[in-house]
């Protein structure tokens, strides 16, 4: 997924003399295309992401429209101000590359991780936030995002869904039709999603664009069931503010299943990750049977 | 200063009110904005966006009174407006807002911002050929506690932005001892001086200077 999205990075950095990328010694390798194409509009500042964002908010300003690309931790929560004011405040365009979503260096510790990245947009208004599912959907997500005329956040994973999926075009896309509850799959999470809801009757819909999440879209394609499952890559509750306004007009009741709120201090595999955070096929299918247990 | 324009700015000064705690920000650098305006920036009021002007950034965004006299005897916005400080829809806050002040290039306020900003501006005007073209940020000395100006002030030095000028206004503001400013930039690579920040004629001589690394006026003011 990430090299898709650095693939499409260089594309559109070749096609369009107004992108700038600035890098802070992450991805120097999968981006050099670009730095040898123009180098005027390529900028390494080094280890310094508060800098690296607000480079991207000067060229901006300049009517220049910035990516930027490094890990998550680094890009969203230690520049969030930078992010708040150079492109929020200043009502500026630019893109935000992720690497590294929530435990995906699962060996390296909370430094690390991020699972908090999307919370923390969502308290920037405007900001919008991407969560491909597939290579080909990141490389898509650059594309789209780039030009927009908006700030937008594209997370890139390396848990990724086995499959493509035609996606509708406000990024919520109803995957199946059910008569029980309705199940919203963020991003990589759909693959699993389905395979734990293998023999329930449920509508399945497909969240890769999440800030803002489609609200007219799931009013309109949420099934009549209350129950109301979310399974998010991010921190457990990001999206639920939004499912529930978007569908105030009904009783509803909600399951959040994503990243637990709590420090995560193990090591190990993604997968190691996932059984210990209740986010394995299995345990989701048992936490989706339990929510629906009369 | 002219004794006129002095009389001037202190009239439209006058005008805005409600902001006395940050009184002493403000008329810190009020000659350092005056002499930038009316004998070094490039600038034209009447296309605050024209693309061949210099840049100017007020960094700390503390205390715009100044800055709003300066902008409005310039003819950015008439100086009615100064009157309509702080009000809840006028367009001078508290702190500069890039998208209501004609003139402003930064929305600023919270320390630490306008410099990385005007980097990126500065290769902005690089990458658009726009050689003459400068960009002037302005920060206090306190503000250069956040070390988000460190990293911008590292890199500057070390790719030899050319075209971008920092004046540190040092009010002695800061809580802790950052003295010699203009040693520790020059131990970034940038060409920097210091000078009395109410001389108008080193101060006119200081900023209009290029160099081919980055440049740096530390304007000494006394205390309020």
């Amino acid at each position: 997924m990430r090299d898709a999205a650095c693939a499409a990075i260089v594309d559109v950095f070749r096609d369009d003399e107004r992108a700038a990328l600035v890098l802070a010694d992450i991805g120097l390798d999968r981006l050099a295309p670009a730095f040898e194409h123009d180098p005027a509009r390529a900028v390494n500042v080094g280890i310094m992401e508060q800098t690296a964002v607000g480079v991207a908010a000067g060229f901006a300003l300049e009517g220049f429209r910035p990516i930027v690309h490094t890990l998550a931790p680094f890009l969203v929560e230690r520049p969030l101000e930078q992010l708040k004011l150079g492109f929020g405040y200043h009502r500026q365009e630019g893109v935000f590359v992720s690497a590294g979503a929530s435990y995906d260096y699962s060996e390296y510790g909370m430094t690390h991780h991020a699972p908090g990245d999307v919370a923390a947009l969502a308290t920037i208004p405007g900001f919008e936030a991407v969560v491909p599912g597939t290579a080909r959907e990141a490389g898509d997500a650059v594309r789209r995002a780039h030009g927009n005329g908006r700030a937008t956040y594209v997370r890139t994973s390396i848990s990724e869904n086995g499959f493509e999926h035609e996606l509708a075009a406000g990024g919520l896309t109803r995957v199946r039709a059910g008569g029980g509850p309705t199940v919203i799959a963020v991003g990589p999470m759909l693959g699993r999603t389905l395979e734990a809801l293998t023999g329930l009757d449920a509508t399945v819909l497909y969240a890769t664009t999440v800030l803002p999440l489609d609200a007219t879209a799931l009013a309109t394609l949420a099934a009549p069931a209350p129950e109301i499952v979310v399974v998010e890559p991010f921190y457990e509750g990001t999206l639920a503010a939004q499912v529930l306004d978007a569908v105030s007009h009904r009783p509803t009741r909600i399951l959040s299943l994503g990243v637990p709120r709590r420090l995560i201090d193990g090591y190990g595999t993604i997968e190691q990750h996932d059984a210990a955070l209740a986010l394995d096929t299995r345990r989701i299918r048992e936490r989706i049977l339990g929510f629906l247990a009369p | 200063m002219q004794m006129e324009a002095s009389r001037e700015l202190e009239a439209l000064m006058t005008l805005a009110t409600g902001d006395e705690k940050h009184a002493a920000s403000a008329t810190s650098t009020l000659d350092v904005l005056y002499v930038l305006y009316e004998r070094v920036l490039r600038v034209d009021p009447s296309k605050p966006r024209w693309e061949e002007r210099d840049r100017f950034i007020l960094s700390k965004g503390h205390g715009p009174v100044a800055y709003y006299a300066v902008l409005a005897r310039k003819g950015f916005f008439p100086a009615i407006e100064l009157s309509r400080f702080l009000e809840y829809d006028s367009i001078l806050g508290a702190h500069p807002d890039r998208a209501q002040v004609p003139g402003i290039e930064a929305s600023t306020g919270s320390l630490g911002h306008g410099l990385p900003m005007a980097v990126g501006v500065s290769y902005a005007l690089r990458a658009k050929r726009l050689a003459e073209q400068r960009v002037v940020v302005l920060t206090g000395d306190a503000e250069l506690n956040e070390g988000s100006n460190w990293e911008a002030i590292m890199h500057a030095g070390a790719v030899g932005l050319d075209n971008l000028t920092l004046v540190a206004v040092d009010n002695r503001s800061s809580s802790i001892a950052i003295d010699p400013i203009s040693e520790k930039l020059a131990s970034f690579g940038w060409d920097a001086v210091t000078v009395d920040g109410r001389d108008h004629a080193a101060l006119r001589n200081a900023l209009s200077t290029r160099a081919a690394v980055p440049t740096a006026v530390v304007a000494i003011v006394e205390p309020a």
